[in-house]
């Protein structure tokens, strides 16, 4: 089980080319940071933050690397690094934590990087909004890299969401008929149609007084495979919210470290999470308060039916001169089968003395006296458990404070428990 | 009919009639098998009945499923009622109303015809509107929980009623308010089954035929007069008749 070995064979033949891609900024990290992936190697479960997740067995597949060009809408926020208005050197792979196995492969492989930037205070009036399709005829991997940078006073609302494709842009195979991306059946007639392995590294840096709301929405298939590390570093008098909403996927982990550096800041990290079928969502937090008075907010929520396995570790750390800490962790979860499996573990490490923390989780089934309930009063089984799934998911989309993604987030949600969403959009094969 | 709830044996062997337009009252000393009795016929899936039948209306209600007992016209009012919170009572009520109407082949409700219906039957029970934004019983209080009990059987209209038990827990005027809600809405084809320990609520509710459940078997029947006996004697002199 030595998935690296092609990964590091796939360096030595294409690092050349994806240098000639890209640009002086990622290649002056490139070579050091491949030496400490072919050092380390893929996380194993040992590794107590991949504990939950087999990464070895996600990369284990022959996946072709995309080197496709970023396709970007001009726009006033939105660069290519190379396009970037700032030097970009005392931030990229600064902000991540670089020792990080695969912080360490994806700043090897990725060609291309995306930076949002936002000057001193600027506060772009519409959301900033990236979507990502993920589109290939063979199997593909993605790397993925993203800067976010707000100076001082900015505000801004940024939202990614990893779309689905619809099989008719993506291929026709070669006997004319469409597969569908979902459809592992079709891997037969040409292998890996539809399968996708994205790498993501986003680092987040919030100068004083900046404001920033990030969303993150992954909607792709059961044929994904997906391991994000997010970083987040805040200044003094800030705030950041990250929504991390899983609604349908393959394999899915998800990393999110944030670093409260200057006083006065506060972060709120929201996470919805929706299993079913034999998909794996695994989301691991870091909360480190550094500077005193700072707030910290977590709220995790997940939904496992079927045979899905769902993982939350978030740990909120809380150095010693972070005095005046206030920090809420809450991870609450509901299987909704019998093999359906979630494993969760909220830490606290705390090395001031005059803080408040809080920390808990839970892990309920179905409650049989309200299904109970709702069918004597004619309400058919599944739709009385549809009920019960939207109005647990529903706390954590109340957070989510843009009104207008909000309101389509809860009928994303009640779709997906009906199990409309697993059909794509415009799809022509679904219907 | 025969029943069991995690495996132990609770009703021994019940024949009951119950027909069109009749009220029947179930009495009977604490763990007699009243609530077992309407759990069976609605279908809760705790129970399994071991022996004999159930028809409803010519139906065999023991091969049809809790909603589909519902959609036939079965209602039972809970002696403790659910909370259910994230669903609110009108999201509630309308994939109830809207259940029930599919079954019988009709099209869903329009949500402005939906919400008439909720305010003329809300003013039956008076019931407070700002109860039907909150979830579903949840931060009710005991009387306003069984006063909602009765809104929704205003809401879905059965033809056979289980009052479990409706008359605990509240004071006099909530048990009026309740009870005149529950006669309104009756017609002269709806039935009843009132399961209850003491006469107050049949002061409100006269019962036609009132039967005396004890150790899992109807063990007494008769007229309105034996629940006022009842009330007065207790259950000792039936249990005396027995041995």
């Amino acid at each position: 089980m030595k998935s690296e070995r092609q990964y590091i064979e796939l360096y030595n033949e294409a690092s050349s080319l994806i240098k000639q891609k890209s640009c002086p900024v990622m290649n002056s990290v490139r070579d050091a940071a491949f030496a400490v992936f072919e050092e380390k190697g893929f996380p194993s479960r040992k590794v107590e933050r991949y504990k939950y997740t087999d990464v070895d067995a996600a990369f284990a597949p022959n996946y072709g690397i995309s080197l496709g060009a970023l396709e970007l809408k001009p726009s006033k926020y939105i660069f290519s690094f190379k396009d970037s208005p700032i030097d970009l050197t005392p931030y990229y792979n600064k902000v991540a934590d670089g020792s990080d196995a695969l912080t360490a492969l994806n700043t090897a492989l990725a060609h291309e990087g995306l930076l949002i930037y936002v000057p001193k205070n600027e506060r772009p009036s519409d959301p900033i909004k990236i979507d990502h399709f993920l589109r290939g005829t063979s199997a593909t991997m993605m790397n993925r890299r993203v800067l976010i940078i707000l100076e001082q006073g900015a505000e801004a609302i940024v939202i990614m969401n990893d779309r689905r494709i619809s099989p008719a842009i993506t291929e026709v195979e070669e006997n004319g008929q469409q597969s569908h991306p979902d459809d592992t059946s079709s891997l037969t007639g040409r292998e890996g149609v539809g399968r996708f392995l994205t790498t993501q590294v986003i680092e987040v840096v919030t100068k004083d007084n900046s404001h920033l709301d990030l969303y993150e929405i992954e909607e792709t298939t059961p044929l994904c495979s997906r391991f994000s590390n997010v970083y987040i570093r805040e200044g003094r008098d800030c705030s950041v919210k990250h929504n991390s909403i899983t609604l349908y996927n393959g394999q899915t982990r998800n990393l999110c470290d944030v670093y409260l550096e200057g006083e006065n800041s506060e972060v709120t990290l929201n996470g919805c999470a929706i299993g079913s079928g034999s998909q794996r969502i695994d989301n691991n937090t870091l909360i480190d308060h550094k500077a005193p008075n700072c707030q910290s907010n977590e709220l995790y929520k997940y939904v496992v039916d079927d045979s899905s396995v769902g993982a939350f570790a978030g740990k909120i750390l809380v150095e010693k001169g972070a005095q005046k800490t206030a920090s809420q962790e809450t991870n609450a979860n509901l299987c909704a089968s019998s093999q359906a499996r979630m494993f969760t573990q909220p830490m606290l490490e705390i090395y001031a003395d005059d803080v408040k923390c809080n920390h808990g989780s839970t892990v309920g089934v179905m409650d049989e006296s309200a299904l109970f309930y709702m069918r004597q009063r004619g309400i058919p089984e599944d739709d009385a458990r549809t009920l019960l799934k939207n109005a647990f998911m529903g706390q954590v989309i109340d957070q989510i404070s843009l009104e207008a993604l909000r309101q389509l987030l809860y009928v994303k949600v009640e779709k997906r428990f009906r199990g409309e969403l697993d059909k794509c959009e415009d799809c022509q094969l679904c219907k | 009919m025969h029943a069991t709830v995690a495996g132990k044996e609770i009703l021994k062997g019940i024949n009951l009639t119950i027909r069109d337009g009749e009220i029947h009252a179930i009495m009977g000393t604490n763990g007699a098998g009243k609530s077992t009795l309407s759990n069976v016929i609605v279908g809760n899936p705790q129970y399994e009945v071991t022996e004999g039948s159930i028809t409803f209306n010519g139906q065999d209600l023991l091969a049809m499923k809790t909603e589909e007992r519902a959609h036939a016209g079965i209602f039972m009012s809970f002696q403790t009622p659910i909370e259910i919170p994230g669903v609110s009572m009108t999201n509630f009520m309308r994939a109830a109303v809207n259940a029930r109407r599919q079954a019988q082949g009709k099209e869903p409700l329009k949500s402005t015809d939906f919400l008439k219906i909720m305010r003329e039957k809300r003013k039956l029970v008076e019931i407070d509107q700002k109860l039907m934004n909150r979830s579903v019983n949840e931060g009710f209080s005991g009387g306003e929980k069984k006063r909602n009990e009765i809104f929704q059987m205003a809401m879905l209209e059965p033809t056979f009623c289980i009052l479990d038990e409706t008359d605990s827990g509240l004071d006099v005027d909530a048990l009026r308010i309740v009870a005149e809600g529950f006669n309104k809405l009756r017609t002269d084809e709806t039935s009843a089954m009132v399961i209850t320990h003491y006469q107050r609520l049949l002061d409100y509710i006269k019962p036609d035929v009132v039967h005396v459940l004890i150790d899992g078997k109807i063990v007494k029947t008769g007229g309105p007069d034996l629940a006022l006996k009842i009330e007065n004697e207790g259950f000792d002199w039936i249990k005396a008749e027995l041995k």
